[in-house]
This record gives C-alpha cells, sequence and structure tokens, in this order.
C-alpha cells in the first residue's frame, strides 16, 4: 500500500488565514455579480466579518492552545509570536478598513486620464473602485501569511500576494492623481526589483542548503559554519528584499514618496500592517534560518540600524508635507525596532527582545492609524492639506482634533504616559539586556533629534496663528472618528497600563519560533 | 491613609474637572483651581504634621503597588525629609502662582498678549502640580523618570503658548535640551535595571546594587548629564534664561523654583546613593562647575536688560551654591543645599512674581523702561526690595542660612580644591549685592520715569500673592529650625548611603540658627 500521501493540512490552525482569503474571494464574486449600486453596501460587511471573524478565530486558536508543530507539512509556522502577529495585524486592518469606507479619498475611475472629461464624468456617476475591499483583504491575507510562513518559498508568495494589491492601491487617490500614480509606478518598481532581490537570494540559499524550509536552512548552517560564499551572498539579498519592506536605510528611498502619493487610508494600512508583517517575516529569516549566522549578519545589521535610526530623524526635520514626514518617522520607528532585532542571544534574551518588538508593533501600528486618519480629516479645496504650513494654528480652529494629533505625536517621540514610550522601554531594554549599549544611545540621541519635528508640528498647530484661508476639518464620517477615537484611547491605555499588552506578548513570545 | 497617591491625584481630578468646564466659564475654572490647589495644600500640611521625625525609617508614607510587573515597575512613593519639603515648596508656591497667573491667559496687560483658553492653563498647572509631587515622592527609579519627562509636556505648553513673544522658540530649546538629558537617563536606567539584576527599580533595593566602579561611572554620568541640564549647571544652562523670560511669570515661578530643583533634587537622590563611588571620582569635576556656574552666572546678571532675564542667571547662580553643597558631601553643606532649594524656590519666586506684576502694568521686561517705581507704588517697590534682598542673602533672610551653610559645609572639607571653591564661591554673594541692588535701584529709585508714572500699587489680590511669601522669606531667616529638622535625619541617611564620614559637627543646626537669628 504505497499510494501517495495526502498532505496533512491543519486547516484549524490556518483557519483565520482562509477566511480572510475567502471574504477576499467572495469580494470578487461581488465584483463580478452583484449590480453597481449593491456592490458597497454589499463588500464592507463581507470585508469588516471577514476581519473580524479571523480575529476570532485567532482567539480560538489561542483557546486551544499554541501549536507547537508547523502547519502544512512544515510550510507555515503558526506559533505563539504568528498568532500575536495575525492579532495585531487585523485589529489594524480592520480600523484601516473603516478608514478606507471613505468614499472621497479613492477615485472614481482609475482609467480615466487626470484632468480628462472623462474623469468628470466619472465622478458625475458617482464611479466607485469597490475592488479595494477584496484588495485589501488580499493585502492583509498576504500581511498575515508573510508573518507566519515556514519556508522561504511561501515567505515569497506571501510577499507578492501582500504587495501586487498594495501596488494598485496606491494608485487610487482621487485627489493629486498624477502624484498618487507616480507613486504606484515607483512603489512597483522599486518593490518588483526587492522582490527579485529576494528571490534570486532564496535561489542562492537553496543551493547552498538544499531546502527553502527555515529550518532546514538553520540545520545546513551547522555544516558549514557559515563559511560558504553562496550562502552570505544569499543571505545578504534574502536581507535586501525584508529591509526593503521595512523600509530601512539604505533601501527607504520609497516610502516618502509612496506615503505621500497613496490615498491616505491606504498609507494608514500600510504604515501600520505591513510594517508588522515585515517584522515578522525579519524575525523568522533572521532569527530561524539564519540565527547561527548571527556572526555575520549582527554587524551589518549594527550598520543598518544606526544607519536607518539616523537618516529616519535627520531626514525627517527637513520635510515640509504631513505624510512623508510621518512615512520618515516610520523609517526612524523601523530603527529602533531594528534594535530589537540584533539584540539575540540565550533564549531568554530572544524572548525578552521579542516581547519588546511585539508590544512596540502594537502601540506604534495604532497610533500610526489614528495619526493618518486625523490626517484625513484635515482638507482644503484640493482635498487633504498635506502641507505643514496649513496645519498653522490648527490648535486654535479645532482645539480637540489638534489635541489628539499632538498626543499622537508625543506618543511618536515617546514621551512618558503615551505608549510609545513603554513600546520604545521595552525594545530598548532588551537591547541592552543584549549588549547593544552604543545601538541604544543611537537610538535615544536620533529619538531627541526625531522629538524636534515631532515637536515642530505642535508648534506650528498650538503656538502659530492660524492661516486665514486655513483649510477645513471636514466632519468625520462615524467610521473615521472611530478610528482616531479608539487609536486615541489605545495609546493613552497602552501608555498608563501597558501590563495586559505586555502580558500577551511575552506569553506569545515565550515559545519563540517554532521550527 | 494613603497620603501620596491622595496628593498626586487630587490635582489631576481638579485638572480633568477644570478642563471639563462648558466655554465661557473662565471664572468658574479660576476659582475651581485655586479651590483645588488650597486643598493639595492643605492635605500636604496635613501630613507635614504627621511626618515622623525620630523614626529610623528611611522613608515615611510608603506606598507600594505593582504597576507593570513585566518591566518590575512599582507605583512606589514615600517621602523622607528631603522629599516632604520639595513637595510642601511645590504645594505653597501652587495656590499662590494661580492667584499671582490670574489675569495670565486673560489677554489684558499692557503687552497686550492675545487672549488664550483659560480652562487649558489652569488645568496645565494643576497636571504639572501632580506631576511635581509625584517626582519628589517616587521611590521607584522607574516612576521617578515618567515624572521626570511627563512633567516637561505641561510646562512645554505653558510657555509655548502663554509665553512671551519669542515663547515657541524658549518652548522648543527647553523642551529639546530636557529631553536629550532625559533620554540619557533613560538609557542609564534601562542600564541600571540590567546591572542590578534584582528585577525591580524600587530605589531603596537599588542602593549599592551597582559595584562595579566602571559601571557606576558610566551610569552616574548618564544620570549626571540630565539632572545638570535640568539644574541647570554650567555649561549647559543656555535654555533657561530663553525659558524662564519667556514663560509667563507664574510659570517662570514654577519653572525656577521647582522643576529645575528636580535637578539638585536629583543629585542629591540617585546620583549620589546609587552611584556612590562614581559621585565621589567626579565630586571634583562637579565642584569646578558649580563654581564656574555661581561665578559666571553672577557676572551674567549684572550685564542682563531684562529683569526676567536677570533673575534667571541669579538662578543659574544660586543652583552652582545648591550642586556645591550636594556634592560636598558634608551634613552641614547637603543641608544647606536642601534648605537653599526651598528657599531659593521661595525668593526667586517673589521676584519672578514681582517682575511679572512690573512687566503686566508697564508692558515691557526692559529695566531701563522703568525709574522710580517707589514713589508710585511703595508697596509693590518695597515687596521687589525684600525679595531681592533674599537673593542676595541678606542676613535674616532665608537665603542667608541655606547659602552660608552651604559655604561652611564645604569649607569643612578642609582640602584645597574644598577650601578653594568656597572661597571663589563667596564672591558670588557680594556680586549678588551688585546685580540686585543695582537692577533694584534702576527700577525702583531716582527721579520716575514718564512711563511709569500712571503705574497702581498692588491690589489686594496681589498683595495676597506676596504676603505669604514675605512672610516665609523672613521667618525662615529667622527661624530655620523646624526646616532643618526635617532635612537634618534625611541628609545623614544620605551620607550613611554614601559611605561619607562627616566631618566632626563643628556646625550643627544649632549654629547656623544662631548665625541666622543673630544677625
Amino acid at each position: 500500500m504505497n499510494g501517495i500521501q495526502p498532505p496533512t493540512i491543519e486547516y484549524g490552525q490556518l483557519s483565520p488565514l482562509l477566511l480572510v482569503f475567502g471574504a477576499a474571494i467572495v469580494g470578487v464574486l461581488i465584483e463580478a455579480l452583484a449590480p453597481r449600486y449593491l456592490r458597497k453596501s454589499l463588500q464592507m460587511p463581507v470585508t469588516l466579518l471577514g476581519l473580524v471573524g479571523a480575529f476570532a478565530l485567532v482567539l480560538t486558536v489561542v483557546m486551544q492552545g499554541v501549536p507547537t508543530k508547523a502547519a502544512a507539512e512544515g510550510a507555515i509556522a503558526v506559533d505563539g509570536p504568528a498568532l500575536f502577529i495575525w492579532g495585531v495585524i487585523l485589529v489594524l486592518a480592520v480600523i484601516s478598513v473603516l478608514l478606507i469606507n471613505d468614499d472621497n479619498e479613492f477615485v472614481a475611475s482609475a482609467a480615466a486620464v487626470p484632468g480628462t472629461p472623462e474623469e468628470e464624468d466619472a465622478i458625475a456617476a458617482g464611479g466607485a473602485h469597490t475592488e479595494i475591499y477584496p484588495l485589501a483583504l488580499f493585502a492583509i491575507g498576504g500581511m498575515m501569511l508573510f508573518a507566519s510562513a515556514n519556508d522561504l518559498l511561501i515567505m515569497f508568495v506571501a510577499l507578492e500576494v501582500m504587495s501586487l494589491p498594495l501596488y494598485l492601491l496606491c494608485g487610487l487617490a482621487r485627489r493629486r492623481r498624477l502624484l498618487s500614480q507616480e507613486a504606484s509606478v515607483k512603489y512597483f518598481l522599486l518593490g518588483a526589483f526587492s522582490s527579485a532581490f529576494f528571490l534570486y537570494g532564496m535561489a542562492l540559499v537553496y543551493g547552498f542548503a538544499g531546502t527553502v524550509s527555515l529550518a532546514g536552512i538553520s540545520d545546513a548552517l551547522g555544516a558549514v559554519g557559515g563559511q560558504n560564499t553562496l550562502l552570505l551572498i544569499g543571505a545578504g539579498m534574502l536581507g535586501v528584499g525584508l529591509l526593503f519592506k521595512i523600509g530601512a536605510a539604505p533601501f527607504q528611498a520609497w516610502k516618502p514618496d509612496v506615503y505621500q502619493g497613496a490615498p491616505t487610508p491606504i498609507t494608514a494600512l500600510m504604515a501600520s500592517g505591513t510594517l508588522v508583517a515585515a517584522f515578522g517575516a525579519v524575525l523568522r529569516v533572521f532569527w530561524v534560518a539564519l540565527g547561527n549566522l548571527d556572526w555575520d549578519w549582527r554587524p551589518v545589521m549594527w550598520g543598518v540600524a544606526i544607519l536607518t535610526m539616523v537618516a529616519g530623524a535627520v531626514l525627517a526635520i527637513t520635510q515640509t508635507d504631513i505624510k512623508r514626514m510621518l512615512a520618515y518617522s516610520s523609517i526612524a520607528h523601523a530603527g529602533f525596532l531594528l534594535t530589537g532585532v540584533i539584540a539575540t542571544g540565550a533564549e531568554a534574551q530572544n524572548a525578552l527582545s521579542l516581547k519588546g518588538i511585539l508590544f512596540y508593533l502594537v502601540a506604534y501600528g495604532i497610533t500610526t492609524v489614528g495619526a493618518f486618519a486625523v490626517v484625513t480629516m484635515v482638507r482644503d479645496a484640493g482635498g487633504e492639506a498635506g502641507h505643514l504650513s496649513r496645519w498653522a494654528g490648527l490648535g486654535k480652529r479645532s482645539p480637540a482634533l489638534a489635541g489628539v494629533f499632538a498626543f499622537f505625536l508625543l506618543a511618536f517621540a515617546g514621551i512618558p504616559l503615551t505608549s510609545g514610550f513603554f513600546g520604545k522601554y521595552a525594545v530598548f531594554a532588551a537591547a541592552v539586556a543584549g549588549g547593544a549599549v552604543p545601538l541604544v544611545i543611537v537610538g535615544v540621541v536620533s529619538s531627541a533629534v526625531a522629538a524636534f519635528f515631532y515637536v515642530r508640528v505642535i508648534v506650528l498647530m498650538f503656538f502659530s496663528e492660524p492661516a486665514p484661508d486655513g483649510p477645513t476639518i471636514a466632519v468625520p464620517s462615524v467610521g473615521t472618528a472611530g478610528v482616531v477615537a479608539i487609536a486615541a484611547a489605545a495609546t493613552v491605555v497602552l501608555g498608563i497600563y501597558p501590563e495586559p499588552v505586555l502580558r500577551l506578548a511575552e506569553d506569545a513570545a515565550s515559545t519563540l519560533f517554532i521550527r | 491613609m494613603p497620603w501620596l497617591p491622595i496628593l498626586i491625584a487630587a490635582p489631576v481630578l481638579g485638572a480633568v474637572g477644570v478642563a471639563a468646564l462648558p466655554k465661557g466659564s473662565d471664572k468658574a475654572a479660576k476659582q475651581l483651581a485655586l479651590a483645588v490647589s488650597l486643598v493639595v495644600l492643605a492635605l500636604t500640611l496635613a501630613m507635614a504634621f504627621q511626618f515622623p521625625l525620630e523614626s529610623g525609617k528611611r522613608f515615611a508614607f510608603e506606598q507600594t503597588y505593582s504597576w507593570i510587573p513585566s518591566f518590575g515597575v512599582h507605583f512606589g512613593v514615600g517621602v523622607d525629609g528631603i522629599a516632604l519639603v520639595m513637595i510642601a515648596l511645590s504645594a505653597v508656591l501652587v495656590p499662590i502662582v494661580i492667584l499671582a497667573s490670574w489675569h495670565d491667559a486673560d489677554g489684558t496687560g499692557a503687552e497686550n498678549p492675545p487672549k488664550r483658553s483659560v480652562k487649558t492653563y489652569f488645568s496645565l498647572l494643576l497636571v504639572l502640580e501632580a506631576m511635581m509631587i509625584g517626582v519628589f515622592a517616587a521611590t521607584d527609579v522607574f516612576l521617578f523618570y515618567v515624572f521626570f519627562e511627563a512633567m516637561l509636556i505641561p510646562m512645554y505648553f505653558m510657555i509655548g503658548s502663554y509665553g512671551g513673544a519669542q515663547r515657541s522658540y524658549a518652548a522648543v530649546k527647553f523642551l529639546l535640551y530636557s529631553l536629550f538629558g532625559g533620554l540619557l537617563m533613560l538609557v542609564a536606567v534601562i542600564a541600571l535595571y540590567v546591572t542590578a539584576g534584582k528585577n525591580t527599580f524600587m530605589f531603596p533595593e537599588l542602593i549599592g546594587a551597582v559595584t562595579d566602579p566602571g559601571v557606576q561611572k558610566w551610569l552616574f554620568l548618564g544620570f549626571f548629564i540630565a539632572f545638570a541640564i535640568k539644574a541647570p549647571l554650567w555649561p549647559f544652562h543656555t535654555w533657561l534664561p530663553d525659558a524662564a523670560a519667556q514663560a509667563p511669570a507664574g510659570a517662570a515661578v514654577l519653572l525656577v523654583g521647582v522643576l529645575d530643583k528636580v535637578g539638585t533634587y536629583g543629585m542629591l537622590r540617585l546620583c549620589l546613593e546609587l552611584f556612590p563611588q562614581a559621585a565621589k571620582d567626579f565630586t571634583p569635576l562637579v565642584i569646578i562647575l558649580s563654581v564656574i556656574g555661581i561665578v559666571y552666572g553672577a557676572i551674567v546678571a549684572i550685564g542682563q536688560t531684562d529683569m526676567k532675564r536677570l533673575i534667571a542667571y541669579t538662578s543659574i547662580s544660586h543652583f552652582g551654591f545648591i550642586a556645591m553643597g550636594v556634592f560636598a558631601m558634608t551634613s552641614n553643606a547637603q543641608a544647606g543645599a536642601t534648605l537653599y532649594m526651598v528657599n531659593h524656590g521661595f525668593s526667586t519666586g517673589a521676584l519672578f512674581l514681582i517682575a511679572g506684576f512690573l512687566i503686566y502694568r508697564r508692558g515691557s521686561a526692559r529695566i531701563d523702561d522703568y525709574g522710580g517705581v517707589q514713589k508710585i507704588a511703595p508697596v509693590l517697590a518695597g515687596a521687589f526690595l525684600v525679595s531681592g534682598l533674599s537673593g542676595l542673602a541678606l542676613p535674616g533672610l532665608s537665603s542667608f542660612v541655606s547659602e552660608f551653610m552651604v559655604l561652611i559645609g564645604t569649607y569643612q572639607r578642609d582640602e584645597v580644591l574644598f577650601v578653594t571653591s568656597a572661597i571663589i564661591g563667596t564672591s558670588g554673594v557680594i556680586l549678588a549685592a551688585i546685580y540686585i541692588l543695582w537692577m533694584y535701584k534702576r527700577v525702583a529709585n531716582g527721579p520716575t520715569a514718564e512711563s511709569v508714572s500712571g503705574m497702581k500699587d498692588l491690589n489686594v489680590r496681589e498683595k495676597l500673592v506676596i504676603a505669604p511669601l514675605l512672610v516665609l522669606i523672613i521667618g525662615l531667616g529667622f527661624y530655620p529650625k523646624p526646616v532643618l529638622d526635617v532635612i537634618n535625619p534625611a541628609v545623614q541617611h544620605t551620607l550613611t548611603s554614601v559611605g561619607v564620614q562627616d566631618q566632626p559637627p563643628v556646625a550643627g543646626v544649632g549654629q547656623a540658627d544662631e548665625k541666622g537669628a543673630g544677625n
């Protein structure tokens, strides 16, 4: 009886992933079959139900006990960190989708050339691309898969599933369409380039190890002790592909352009969800597959982390556009997170670093979505008032909104009694415990530099006189207001009593990554 | 009764209450803020009267709650004598400042400041009060750090939104300097936790936990630079004149009177006790910086043309005295330094407030714009003179006692460095006479300047503001014993932790009293 064994697929463990992808496919079917006027009212519930249901399924998996073995024949690792990251991505996705629900942000007809009668017709006809919902769902599913892939091939597939919809979504801004399309093309070209790096690196590593499974690569490392040209070049190229996704210097150039051009709700999704997912993948590749090669990658990572923190903080100072500034801030934060990635050591140390990174991702992700939600609300005739000078005196005209935004900025700056402080503390504490004190000193100095540009926005909003023709504050939709409220509440609660979330992160991190 | 948590919570609740008042209820906001601050003062006094002088325990009114067990952080509060007098200083100054700032946000006054949100101003003040009390009460190093950093934010908004013409520049400079120091301290806080390996941030358990001299030095530096920026010590002082000159007078009082003391308090509490060996190694450096600060601050103060900047520079000189007293490590010097922190808060507070009254009337901070105020507003000028004289440490006024104790305590060390420093430091007293009296002369004496001819004397509210400060200045000048009785045991504890053999007690409380009272 030597028939072909069917592969075992742990459907229960993979159910959150399957539900998100399933909802995405239902969304595509709705686009194909439902009449135009019904689409939006169908898409929104499907999307939200899919995401909320997936979150419930994540909880169920956790309740049933965190699996100790990789699922789907070792292709996907549903371990503690993966489940935590899934939960975080889903929460961030839900609040981002509430933002995406704002028609005003998306183009009526993407195919119409900007400024032509076709475009005006499309707007007049009330056209809308409801495809954004299934696209977003595919991207979200890709993010989840990216963070839990246990072999390089799956990781590459996830990378593409995550990125391709985002390339498209970036080009769909309703206003400043050329900027948006430029962002889309830039993101696509650079993203394709980095994917190629990743793919080629994967091929080289396969050439060395004879396997694409992360655990297999780790085992193969033992044989050569890391002195293999194929391996080193391959590992370097994998690193380039991954560092591109988190926007670490010197691969950060796409971030400001893309963040600025993309519709703001999509920027919010990218800045939070993609970053979380990409860190999940970085950790898996560098800790699980290349964990024993740390003597080789650590010095490089030190350089990358320092460069990223300094570049993000310094370049942000000269920015005059709020979204570009937040993009550079996101680069600096990626650098802070990298200090945690570097601080490896014994198992307890790894768990400490992982816990710090996980908490940081939660704190940063939620605050980021909130900040971009505020950006969507400050509008003038040409859409969002992106230029910083337009924000002058906002605190006088709209104290509550400006106050919330100032609070988010203080959280980014890591002032105590905000979530950002504990995030930074957790990562830096892990880095100090792991012996990376110089890195932490660079980190705090760049935090001080970064504080300058956050504070500059506060100065503009509160200490400057309002411009006479200043932007109006859009009356927020229920969704947008909800997003701002949720983000502000989370930033406060995590800043005053972070213990429950820290405890969750600790539990998730304690098992480390399964192989 | 959990005194300290209540003292921290009360102003926060008050701040929320003030902020929640409906639009247009400016007067109610002021009254509520004043009422809350008076309640806090009453509670502080009630607590102070129960403070055990002879308990032998390090901290009184200790309360420890687990806050973030994952990080080993507790909400731990408790006071010794030093912390108690600092909390009392804050609690006394806040209602005075609220009363003095009655019209700061109204948009009235000769300077023509724009109308600002009154509610916000007073709720920021109350939030700041909670944090000031918290920072002195914290017995957990992490909690101390949290308050230390968080208290920047209300002050930042008070300077930036309610200050003078250069307010936003001054506010940003203040915030960035302090933040930079604070972040270096954060590294040291983390490293302290990791090196101590005790899984706790509780201060009493961390004493003596770091033994390696090299590590001690680095950690000491991390903390010290933060405190030196905060205090501020020469050469980290450049932010203070800007911030103090641009802040509204009330905020300047709290900034210089209390916030800056957190720096010297931190040196005394954390730098010395946690890293005794490093503190001893760095003593010569700190003493030299302090002496430079004393002389430099005084000389630069003489050259100022802006009253608030002048007062700020005098404070830099005085902080030199305080730091010198802390690092001289004798019981006289440290008790004197602690007493100086309190006295300086009152006398500089009075100076800033009177300068604020003058500026409110005349609309200018330039000394040249005044002249002959004494003839038109004798009460104002008299109060100005008394607080000025306290600032120059005239015997019989409170600063004298503390300055004298610091100098004698430093001299007692009987080593070349300390003796020289004490002697050079004494010149600061003479220079102080120049800057204070010369300012007073230009403002209050001589022919009445045209521009001040219509100036009104102090009204009832302003008299109520100044009277308690003058009473304290004169009272503590003649009879500092109650305060010293509270401070001395705490200083002894500190010296024991540092492991310093005190100099033979030639000058104790008694002698200082005599000097103070005899003159």
